[in-house]
């Protein structure tokens, strides 16, 4: 197990250098340009060059490539155009609030979404299983602003039971951090529990035919027993599958979902980095969002062999 | 490797992170000491002379203190200068600095800490490179005495190290100000009414200000950048918020304190609230602008420049901007920003009264325009922008051309709006933007007027009458005469069409009624604000 997942880091690196390469001149061969942000709407063209000396994007794309290459290998990640803060500390900065509302989403979402669908699948067919792929469907089709926005009509300046904007860390408490995540997490998970709930509800009908599942039934175990002790682990390959890549859904999701509850996370830097074109953090973050992708797929393939002891690497 | 050890891993990585390592304190219980305040954006970087946007000139102003500050009459006031005086020649300027005066980390000003910051910001503002071209040298005469002499008088000294357009003249410790001024500054040490807590600064998200306790305020009362600066609370915190209906909804919620600039569409529900008050936040306001480049057809004739005033109705686009609230906006014949001393209207007839497409047509037509396209820049993440661009393409087919519209986002057209290259390759006919009134009361700050060709602003108009008027308003003696040029100007850069003003707007600004103190001006103004619990 231990060399297969070296082995799987070790593969990762030549995806994260094509990634690089893909961002890097992605970045280049677009339109805009940070100078002209950082100089200001009545600056000279002069002074938009002497700016964009300043920073090196006058220089040709090998040598800026090279040049931040050779940054990437070193563990330097660049610093920010516009902030001159190291892109690392900017990173470091936003990973906790988007961490938290992305654990927070992701607990909410196998809460609710895996007994919803295993309830789905036992009760196929049933107006409870219709209610449910209604919701499913619903979850789906509603765009994860319109929600957000709803929530924070209803439930913060309505009631006035939550904040509309902001972030705690969970050093200043519990219910302070969690507080202010509850609207983002159901507003962003939405989509996410509408998808796992049909996925559990698909894996668990196809193992609820299964000849043990009958032999469980006659042995006189409980339902309950038999859907979510033998039936639900399982379906469990599928449903683990989807919750990771799932993950993409939410760090795409996330950008909208901190943009509206004002969440100073990473889906913010990467709006504000490319609108402003700052280079270096757009980089940083893609690099770091590719990183996760792959960390993600690894840590589902070692959760198979956890939830299924057939597979061995 | 088991399911235990796995959990255990994961667990451990997530609590690390969730626990805020570094992660900063971005909500803090509300206090009355504490002011929360939604800028009209991101504090990016916070070098006021590296940086122009206003959105840094804003935060500047509480950290560094500038010799003179314009107040709500436009006249420059002392304010870190105790006298000044000029030789009868006019070109000798000594200044003195009032007594007392103290850097955030405990250091006195001195006065070759002026010389090394009006260095700096003379190297990137436009009246500072005007007095760096009649300069002799800038010298520190003693601790609290600097003189600059000059090869030919400047009369509107005063005025440069007063004005509030960016960069402003702010004043900073000799080290910081020996860097490059086309490099970022890393130290934000000031001598202003507040410190800035850069510890807690997460650009994007949050910035902090203290009350700087050593400051030692003018006697005379606030008055936008002069007089006495009282800072009233502990710390005032920008809370940067990119969704207007966010902002709305924790102005609402009691989250945020005060909102810069609520866009115009939320307004009437910020009304409606008995705990919010809801006012003109700048009255110098803002003007509309549609730029045509002046090198390529075909508004490369001035009379194609001419058909777009004269076809162009000001109510469409301010409309656009603004909505239905007629308090918000007016028409602008002309250039200069209304209810200001030297606004005038000489020339504007061709933006008056009832529109003549079909004159308009004609005249187009004269100018050899035949069907080329004609690339209009639209910038869609700006509303500003994206409402005038759409009756600016509406405008434009009505008069029959054919409209290429690119539809983008605003640093792209900050970018191409630069190339002096076709427009068919990869260069533009027009685009959109607007200028703050306060840049706009005189030509000192208002680079969009001038006309002087390959020097000028985007889309480089040559208008030989406009630039020797604009020499004639610096050569005034008196308000008479800087009123006459102004007419002058406003005349020519008409009749040249430097650029089309699409009219006068103005914004709200909205605040919890707890807060109190809060004055109109052309830049959020701290002082005198204070916050009852």
């Amino acid at each position: 197990m231990l060399s297969y997942i070296l082995r799987r880091i070790v593969a990762t690196l030549p995806v994260m250098a094509i990634v690089a390469l893909f961002v890097f001149s992605l970045l280049y061969i677009a339109p805009g340009d940070p100078a002209v942000v950082i100089a200001g709407d009545q600056a000279s063209p002069e002074d938009v060059e002497r700016i964009r000396q300043s920073l090196g994007l006058d220089r040709p794309f090998l040598v800026q490539f090279g040049s931040w290459v050779w940054r990437i290998l070193h563990g330097d990640l660049g610093t920010s155009i516009f902030t001159n803060l190291p892109v690392s500390a900017m990173i470091g900065q936003r990973l906790g609030p988007t961490l938290s509302l992305m654990i927070v989403t992701l607990l909410l979402t196998i809460v609710v979404a895996v007994p919803l669908g295993v309830v789905a699948a036992w009760k196929a067919g049933s107006l409870i299983d219709r209610i449910i792929m209604g919701f499913a469907v619903f979850g789906f089709s509603l765009p994860v602003f319109v929600v957000g926005y709803m929530l924070a009509y209803i439930f913060a300046l309505e009631l006035e039971w939550l904040p509309v904007q902001g972030y705690t860390p969970l050093n200043q408490g519990f219910w302070p951090w969690l507080e202010n995540l509850i609207l983002p997490a159901i507003a962003l998970g939405c989509v996410y529990i509408a998808l796992v709930a049909r996925i559990t509800r698909a894996a668990m009908l196809e193992v609820l035919q299964q000849d043990y599942i009958r032999t469980a039934k006659a042995k006189g175990l409980g339902q309950g027993g038999i859907l979510f002790i033998h039936a639900l682990k399982n379906a469990a390959v599928p449903i683990v599958t989807v919750i990771g890549i799932g993950i993409a859904l939410l760090i795409g999701g996330a950008v909208v979902t901190e943009s509206v509850f004002a969440i100073p996370g990473l889906g913010r830097l990467t709006i504000d980095a490319i609108l402003r074109r700052d280079y270096p953090v757009i980089q940083g973050i893609v690099l770091l969002f590719s990183f996760v992708y792959v960390l993600v797929n690894l840590m589902i393939d070692v959760i198979y062999t956890l939830v299924d002891p057939r597979i061995r690497y | 490797m088991d399911r235990r050890t796995v959990l255990k891993g994961l667990a451990g990585a997530g609590g690390l992170a969730l626990t805020g390592l570094s992660a900063p304190a971005i909500a803090q219980g509300a206090s009355a000491r504490t002011l929360r305040f939604v800028p009209q954006a991101n504090l990016a970087n916070f070098d006021p002379i590296w940086g122009t946007q206003y959105v840094v000139r804003n935060a500047a102003a509480l950290v560094w203190d500038t010799l003179y500050g314009i107040d709500a009459q436009l006249q420059p006031q002392r304010q870190m200068v105790e006298s000044e005086e000029t030789s009868d020649d006019g070109k000798i300027w000594t200044f003195k600095l009032r007594p007392g005066l103290k850097f955030h980390d405990g250091e006195p000003v001195l006065a070759k800490d002026v010389v090394a910051s009006l260095s700096r910001w003379a190297a990137r503002d436009p009246m500072g490179l005007m007095i760096k071209a009649l300069q002799q040298e800038i010298t520190a005469v003693d601790d609290r005495t600097f003189k600059w002499v000059l090869k030919q008088p400047f009369p509107k000294m005063l005025y440069a190290l007063a004005k509030n357009n960016s960069p402003c003249g702010f004043i900073m410790p000799e080290r910081i100000a020996q860097t490059d001024p086309f490099k970022q500054i890393t130290d934000y040490v000031g001598s202003g009414p507040m410190k800035f807590a850069k510890g807690e600064w997460v650009p994007g998200a949050k910035a902090v200000f203290e009350k700087f306790t050593d400051y030692v305020p003018r006697q005379e009362k606030a008055s936008w950048l002069a007089g006495g600066k009282q800072i009233l609370v502990d710390r005032v915190e920008w809370v940067v918020m990119p969704d207007p209906a966010t902002a709305a909804a924790a102005l609402q919620n009691g989250e945020v304190d005060w909102w810069e600039n609520p866009i115009a569409d939320l307004v009437p529900v910020l009304k409606k609230n008995k705990n919010i008050s809801v006012d003109i936040g700048d009255p110098l306001g803002n003007i509309g602008s549609f730029r045509m480049n002046h090198m390529f057809a075909p508004f490369n004739d001035v009379r194609a420049r001419r058909a777009v005033l004269m076809a162009l109705s000001q109510e469409d686009y301010m409309r656009a901007i603004v909505g239905d609230d007629n308090a918000l906006w007016k028409p602008l014949p002309g250039f200069f920003t209304p209810d200001t001393p030297l606004y005038s209207e000489m020339g504007g007839e061709i933006l008056k009264g009832k529109r003549d497409f079909d004159a308009a047509k004609k005249l187009l037509a004269e100018s050899g325009y035949s069907g080329q396209p004609v690339t209009c820049l639209v910038a869609q993440d700006q509303p500003i922008t994206k409402a005038q661009g759409d009756v600016t393409a509406d405008l434009l087919k009505k008069l029959g051309m054919n409209v290429d519209f690119v539809a983008t986002d605003w640093g792209t057209v900050g970018s191409r709006r630069a190339a002096k290259t076709p427009p068919g390759q990869g260069g533009w006919n027009m685009f959109h933007s607007w200028h703050a009134g306060a840049d706009c009361i005189t030509p000192a700050a208002y680079t969009a007027i001038r006309a002087n060709g390959d020097k000028a602003w985007f889309g480089w108009p040559n208008s030989p009458n406009t630039e020797k008027e604009i020499t004639s308003w610096f050569d005034a003696k008196n308000l008479e005469e800087e009123k006459a040029a102004i007419g002058r100007v406003n005349k020519a850069a008409i009749e040249d069409v430097v650029y089309a003003p699409t009219g006068f707007f103005l914004t709200y600004t909205a605040w919890r009624k707890n807060v109190s103190g809060i004055t109109k001006g052309p830049l959020p103004f701290f002082w005198g604000v204070s916050k009852s619990a």
